[in-house]
């Protein structure tokens, strides 16, 4: 018997903190005192609090350790798990909290959060298919075995849950769908090529509760009818394949998967398919020509997939966090339960990457219907360096910025609709006033036009006119009517677009045009990049009358670019700065001023 | 191993065919599974060398045309030896607004090679990803397995010294 369980996380977040130096430290440490077979080791599943990491909760004592650095591990062995004693200097400290908060329920990250689909991450040790059972995992399962198909599928459309990867389409429906499509031959896909940039919740869902995935989709082969799935999972997420192999062989082990399961006569074998570094292997119909071995690229629709999908057979493609639901939504008394959270048209929760320039980054779950301000402000902690919030972006390269206006706009899948974003797969990227906006699409429209796949003229030529146009702007080249060009090809583009890719990828741009038009115009007709961005556009300037003379960005910058004697106001050579920004991180005295080319009365502002 | 094998391909321009043979056998009369077998004959070799590609072709009897187009799809599939170390610059939203392309800059200027290319010495090869998932450390590179968050570009010299 153990003595205590410690949960390290080594999730990727962790990881580049240097969580496997700490958990190496303290395996050193258990070794020398020769106690180390009364402690259970566990590299889990992600508690989401990656700000803080590396993290480590010890159970059953419910201590939440963090900011972890390897020599911490002595102090931790001996008065903790030796001593009985919570170690104070390491709980989690900020300035939301005025005592060092012990555990979960103490700390303000956690306080608007409610865990549904990450239940299971960092509280159980994904490779054990025991512990996911002793929390509950496979009743779900099991019951809808015992259920007549087409009344699983009833159950989750009365669930009212919503597809999580994009769109937000009833998944009862599309099992529906599928179980009604004649044939005998049908196929259960989970989506887990989780590919927009600044979303990362799918994977830590298949590192840190694998066998949620397998049970949800388990319950949807039951549903439509089918004996064999695939789950198409990024080859960039090596922990969650192997994850993911051990959760299947484990489960054939216990007779979960395989042949007449649980005698009930029902066949169910699982494969996984490593994708190989295509964004647009994200949309369904080029995921499936993928796992048939072709170069992954969509086709019109109809036939829907659950007509005609994976090889020609009907086809339910659900994605990872959609999967995750299914479980919680099948056990006894579970839709009744999901459905209590949420707003009319989107029940549940959704986890959300959050990321960018805000105190507390990390994935967190909230029920739909939260607003942007308590994301921020109360999961997020507010702005870094008690900067002003300019925006957020929602959806990743196919949803759109959210301005500071709408702050208090509920999160839901129709209220970003109309916002002019998506819920998309739930990156949110918060922005201060050194975000350019101009920048920010152009960003994402490179990457789209970049992971385009070429197949229909809309998508492939018309990003690349969209972003040519983009790069002029930003090189000071802009010219009127620029904007009004970039509205009317954005319109054609996701008008005429083959699929989600291209129908969605001008939506970066039109939000920021919607509502940073004044920024453009800016950069067209002033050549001026507020934020200091965009290279051609702004020149430092040092403030004579702030400049205390520290001489840190004369040390700073690489291009020496920067004289002045100690104790004597500096001065940029404007002919030798690149623009690259080292002064202004370095400059303790915020005397470093952006402002337009070739405006010397600016100076004296 | 991959890179002694390049080494030695360098040398005598030949590689090993009858490994190609026996990495695609599990695969040969299952087209769709050319993904897999590309994927592993590129795990040997570090890249995907035109006479492996050719003997693919041959055992699983699919076109060369149709192999290159699939290998050339997937930005996985790499066409030319690659470096020791693979430097992926993560070009993910968060990365981005947090400075990332400032972190490629100095990269490239350190090594002297544009993204998507190898040094001369084969120890670096510099690419950039669209996302690597640790958005909350921002920006971030993986050198290898290797992530490093919380970057500047002050750091990179050091980091990079580190990898002989």
């Amino acid at each position: 018997m153990y003595e205590k369980h410690l949960m390290i996380c080594g999730a990727t977040g962790c990881l580049s903190s240097g969580s496997h130096l700490v958990e190496q430290a303290l395996v050193e440490e258990l070794e020398k005192q020769g106690i180390k077979d009364k402690f259970r080791l566990v590299m889990g599943g992600c508690p989401g609090f990656c700000e803080v990491g590396p993290i480590i909760v010890v159970y059953p004592d419910e201590v939440f350790y963090c900011r972890l650095k390897p020599k911490d591990m002595a102090e931790l062995v001996e008065k903790h798990l030796v001593g009985g004693e919570i170690v104070e200097r390491l709980l989690y400290k900020g300035p939301d909290v005025d005592v060092p908060a012990r555990f979960y329920d103490t700390i303000p990250f956690y306080a608007k959060q409610k865990f549904n689909v990450l239940r299971n991450s960092g509280v159980i040790d994904p490779e054990s298919i025991d512990e996911y059972i002793m929390r509950g995992g496979y009743r779900a399962f099991t019951r809808a075995l015992a259920m007549d198909p087409p009344a699983v599928c009833e159950e989750v459309k009365q669930a009212g849950l919503r597809g999580r990867g994009g769109a937000g389409f009833s998944t009862g429906l599309k099992w529906e769908f599928t179980n009604k499509a004649p044939g005998s031959k049908k196929y259960v896909v989970c989506n887990a090529d989780e590919g927009d940039p600044g979303a990362f919740m799918d994977r830590s869902i298949l590192e840190g509760d694998p066998h949620a995935i397998l049970e949800g989709m388990l319950i949807c082969g039951r549903a439509i009818g089918a004996d064999e799935g695939y789950i198409y999972c990024r080859a960039e997420y090596p922990l969650a394949i192997k994850r993911l192999r051990v959760a299947i062989e484990k489960a054939q082990e216990y007779g979960l998967l395989g042949e007449n399961i649980l005698g009930y006569g029902y066949n169910f074998e699982m494969n996984i398919k490593e994708g190989a570094g295509a964004f647009v292997c994200g949309e369904e119909t080029a995921l499936l020509a993928s796992i048939e071995g072709k170069r992954g690229m969509p086709r019109p629709r109809p036939p829907f997939p659950a007509q005609s999908g994976l090889f020609g057979k009907p086809t339910t493609i659900n994605n990872v966090e959609t999967l995750a639901n299914v479980p919680l939504i099948m056990k006894e008394g579970g839709a009744a339960e999901f459905v209590k959270v949420g707003t009319e048209g989107s029940k549940g929760t959704k986890v959300f990457a959050l990321a960018g320039k805000v105190r507390n980054t990390g994935l967190c779950e909230v029920p739909m219907g939260i607003t942007i301000r308590e994301i921020i402000y109360d999961v997020g902690g507010g702005i870094k360096g008690g900067r002003d919030f300019k925006a957020v972006q929602a959806g990743g390269p196919s949803g759109g910025c959210i301005p500071v206006d709408l702050i208090d706009l509920p999160i839901d899948y129709d209220s970003l609709n109309q916002a002019g974003a998506i819920m998309g797969s739930g990156g949110l990227v918060v922005m201060d006033e050194g975000t350019c906006m101009v920048d920010l699409a152009r960003y994402f429209l490179s990457f789209t036009q970049k992971e385009s796949c070429g197949k229909c003229t809309p998508c492939r030529e018309g990003t690349k006119r969209m972003l040519e146009i983009l790069n002029r702007i930003s090189e000071g080249f802009g010219e009127p009517g620029d904007l009004e060009v970039l509205d009317s090809l954005a319109g054609s583009i996701k008008d005429s677009s083959l699929c989600g890719l291209g129908q969605t990828c001008p939506n970066p741009v039109l939000s920021t045009i919607r509502y940073f038009r004044n920024e453009y115009e800016e950069h067209i007709n002033e050549r001026f990049c507020r934020a200091g961005v965009c290279k051609e556009l702004f020149k430092y300037r040092i403030d004579e009358e702030k400049c205390t003379g520290c001489t840190a960005c004369v040390r700073a910058c690489p291009a020496d670019a920067i004289k002045g004697e100690k104790k004597e106001p500096h001065e940029i050579i404007q002919e030798l700065c690149t623009r690259c920004g080292s002064c202004i991180e370095k400059c303790r005295q915020d005397c470093i001023m952006i402002t337009p080319v070739g405006s010397e009365a600016d100076v004296s502002n | 191993m991959s890179t002694e094998v390049e080494a030695a391909e360098k040398v005598t321009g030949e590689i090993d065919l009858s490994r190609v043979d026996s990495l695609v056998e599990p695969y040969i009369g299952r087209k769709e599974m050319v993904i897999p077998a590309l994927q592993k004959v590129q795990d040997y070799f570090g890249y995907l060398p035109r006479p492996a590609v050719e003997q693919v072709s041959k055992r699983m009897n699919i076109p060369l045309s149709r192999l290159y187009g699939i290998a050339t799809f997937y930005a996985q599939f790499k066409m030319k030896p690659r470096g020791r170390y693979i430097i992926r610059v993560c070009k993910g939203t968060a990365c981005h607004i947090q400075g990332s392309p400032k972190i490629a800059e100095r990269i490239e200027d350190i090594l002297e090679i544009e993204s998507g290319e190898t040094t001369d010495d084969l120890r670096f090869t510099l690419e950039e990803v669209a996302c690597i998932g640790a958005c909350a450390l921002a920006p971030v590179i993986m050198i290898n397995d290797d992530p490093h968050g919380r970057l500047t570009p002050d750091k990179i010299k050091d980091i990079l010294d580190r990898y002989q």
